[in-house]
């Protein structure tokens, strides 16, 4: 990254009352024209992040670069971001082209500009011929396209969405992820995309920030992400996912239980205790004997593309398996996968030393 | 028919209520409105009130409104505006609307004790080297005593309309480049016209009619309709005359109520989706 970050967070703190750390320690960077998802669950600091990035309220402690200026004391009005509210927050007085027109006329720009921009953007959205509706007569997705609208029409270098999608319902949900994608790679702006729903995250995002708790737990591609989680939390937030503990006895070797199996983790300490992530899709149905575990099916349910399976090994421990095939409750199978689909994860591992690990496994291969 | 039987004894007191307070006084004030002093029916007290001393009276009445409103709407709307933002609003907005509890005439009182020659608004000018001014009997004290009387009235509508009102509009005016001024212009106050409105209703319409605050503190320099109106019952005794302001006093009102009752499109949900 030779580029200067549009954003940078330096260490950056916030809170409210001497108790309550709203973020803690935060430090990213964002490239240019990327779309980035802030991810986790309800309450963990990610309207606070986009807040502070826009202006509305300011840090308690670090410092927030926009293209490499120090922007903590520059108030909202004077920053080149625009917000979609994750109530929309349209102007309820104003009719759908004032609304979309309203930065437009602060900047003073000519009637005939403006004219010409509100209806551009519009159509970006979707909404032409909608320009005399009052709010109040637009259904929800309109009102979203609108607040979209609102925003791309001042051309900003950052768009924040604060779960703009969370009040839809799931057809239309779907159709704006693709419309929003599209809209960010058409204008090649930079959009910062809150969300607590992981598929939504994955299906969107050029990088997914995974918070929990006022602090980044992990960040990378939603590839990365998906099949190299850092920790129990993100594994469990970021998909369906067998997370069991167990113990790494030596390179390439794990143990589940009472049973060894193959793997392609190394360079931890011998007997070292671990947390283990096996996705459901990774995991076949076989005959006991060709299978490397042995769980007995406890429940089935049909999810259209494949069957959900919740099955049991001897230990007690739980795998969820997904499976076009079909099994019998109460029967035993077993299971195969593998060695690529075991993710071993070391116990408080800091993202730094994860990543770390994680290209010595890439050196080595070429290596070999 | 049970129930339209229950509902129609349910509105039994609505209905002597009205007809008992609003529509037998209205009526009994339009009647004596059509007689002279010696009880001959006559359309002259009409005519009468066309002349420039009721125009006059009018026009004095209205102006004394207007400067009661404006001032009480100048003071309020930013009192109203801070007090959303305290901490315990509700505790505050109770401290203001307490005096309106309290008797009118005891509030008059006490304001004649203040601004009197001896009060302690004398002293404190003596201080100064001012000598003992008349405060009381001029239009400054009838207004400043009328706007203290009727500010509650003005607060407590604007407050609930700025309470109601949605903040992440005001977070995305700033976020589209506003200026907090322009931010009050463009959103906060259209958003609370109804507020305005209601408050301006508050305190015009009575404001229209004072007559107790006008002869305790104004003396007989501010006459208005309010002051006519009691003079001709009470003094000269033409209940003719005095009906008769009374009815266009009446028609006045429900004027201004038409006028500031319009609601704003949009602004009856203040933002609020
Ligand atoms: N004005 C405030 N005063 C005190 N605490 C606040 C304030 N605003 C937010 N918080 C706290 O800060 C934390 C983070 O809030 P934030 O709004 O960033 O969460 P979020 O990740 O956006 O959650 P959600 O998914 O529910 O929107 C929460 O615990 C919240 O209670
Ligand atoms: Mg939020």
């Amino acid at each position: 990254m030779s580029e200067t970050p549009i954003i940078r967070f330096e260490n950056v703190t916030k809170y409210y009352d001497a108790e309550t750390t709203v973020l803690t320690d935060i430090n990213f960077e964002l490239e240019r024209g990327k779309f980035y998802t802030l991810l986790g669950p309800s309450g963990c600091g990610k309207t606070t992040i986009l807040r502070l990035i826009a202006g509305f309220m300011q840090p308690s402690g670090g410092n927030i670069y926009f293209n490499g200026k120090l922007i903590n004391n520059v108030p909202a009005n004077e920053r080149q971001v625009n917000t979609v509210f994750q109530d929309y927050a349209l102007f309820p007085h104003l009719n759908v082209f004032e609304n979309v027109a309203f930065g437009l006329r602060i900047k003073k720009l000519g009637k005939q500009e403006i004219q010409e921009k509100v209806l551009e953007a519009l159509k970006f959205v979707n909404l032409s011929g909608y320009e005399n509706r009052e709010i109040a007569e637009m259904s929800g997705g309109q009102r979203q396209r609108v607040a979209i609208a609102r925003a791309i029409v001042n051309d900003p270098e950052i768009i924040l969405l604060d779960e703009p999608l969370s009040a839809l319902d799931l057809k239309l949900r779907s159709e704006m992820q693709y419309e929003l994608r599209e809209l960010q790679q058409r204008l090649g702006k930079t959009f910062i995309f809150v969300t607590h729903d992981q598929e939504e995250a994955l299906a969107m995002s050029d990088e997914i920030f995974v918070l929990n708790a006022g602090n980044i737990e992990q960040s990378g591609t939603p590839m990365d992400i998906y099949d190299e989680p850092i920790n129990r939390f993100v594994a469990d937030f970021i998909g369906e996912s067998n997370i069991v503990s167990g113990t790494m006895v030596a390179d390439f070797r794990v143990r589940i239980g009472g049973k060894e199996f193959e793997c392609v983790d190394q360079g931890l300490n011998p007997n070292e205790n671990i947390d283990i992530v096996i996705r459901p899709e990774d995991l076949e149905i076989t005959t006991v004997e060709k299978g490397k575990m042995k769980v007995k099916v406890d429940t089935q349910l049909f999810r259209g593309v494949h069957y959900e399976l919740s099955t049991y090994d001897d230990e007690g421990n739980e795998w969820l398996v997904h499976s076009t095939k079909k099994a019998e409750v109460g029967a035993f199978i077993g299971l195969d996968f593998d060695p690529e689909a075991i993710h071993v994860m070391r116990l408080n591992e800091t993202e730094e030393e994860f990543d770390k690990r994680l290209e010595s496994y890439g050196e080595d291969a070429y290596a070999n | 028919m049970q129930t339209k039987n229950t509902k129609t004894f349910y509105l039994i007191p609505y209905f002597a209520w009205i007809l008992l307070f609003v529509i037998a006084p209205i009526a009994l004030i339009a009647y004596y409105s059509l007689f002279d002093l010696s009880g001959n029916f006559t359309l002259d007290n009409y005519k009468n009130f066309f002349t420039s001393i009721y125009l006059k009276l009018t026009l004095s009445s209205f102006w004394y409104a207007f400067l009661i409103t404006f001032f009480s709407l100048i003071v309020a709307y930013p009192t109203a505006y801070l007090l959303t933002k305290t901490k315990h609003k509700q505790l505050w907005l109770l401290l203001i609307i307490i005096p309106s509890w309290i008797n009118l005439l005891l509030k008059t009182y006490a304001f004649i004790g203040i601004f009197g020659l001896y009060g302690p608004i004398n002293a404190f000018l003596n201080v100064f080297g001012f000598g003992e001014t008349q405060i009381l009997f001029t239009d400054f004290s009838f207004i400043f005593v009328s706007v203290y009387i009727f500010i509650p009235f003005m607060i407590l509508p604007i407050f609930n309309a700025l309470d109601k009102l949605n903040p992440s509009l005001i977070d995305a005016s700033r976020d589209l480049g506003a200026s907090s001024w322009t931010t009050f212009t463009k959103v906060i106050f259209p958003l609370t016209t109804n507020g305005v409105k209601a408050g301006i209703q508050a305190v015009f319409i009575p404001s229209l009619s004072l007559f107790m605050i006008t002869r305790l503190i104004a003396g007989n320099k501010v006459i208005t309709l309010g002051t006519a109106i009691e003079q001709q019952f009470l003094v000269t005794q033409n209940w003719g005359m005095g009906s008769t302001i009374a009815v266009f006093l009446i028609i006045f009102m429900v004027i201004v109520m038409i006028i500031t009752g319009q609601r704003e499109k949009g602004a009856t949900s203040n933002g609020k989706n």
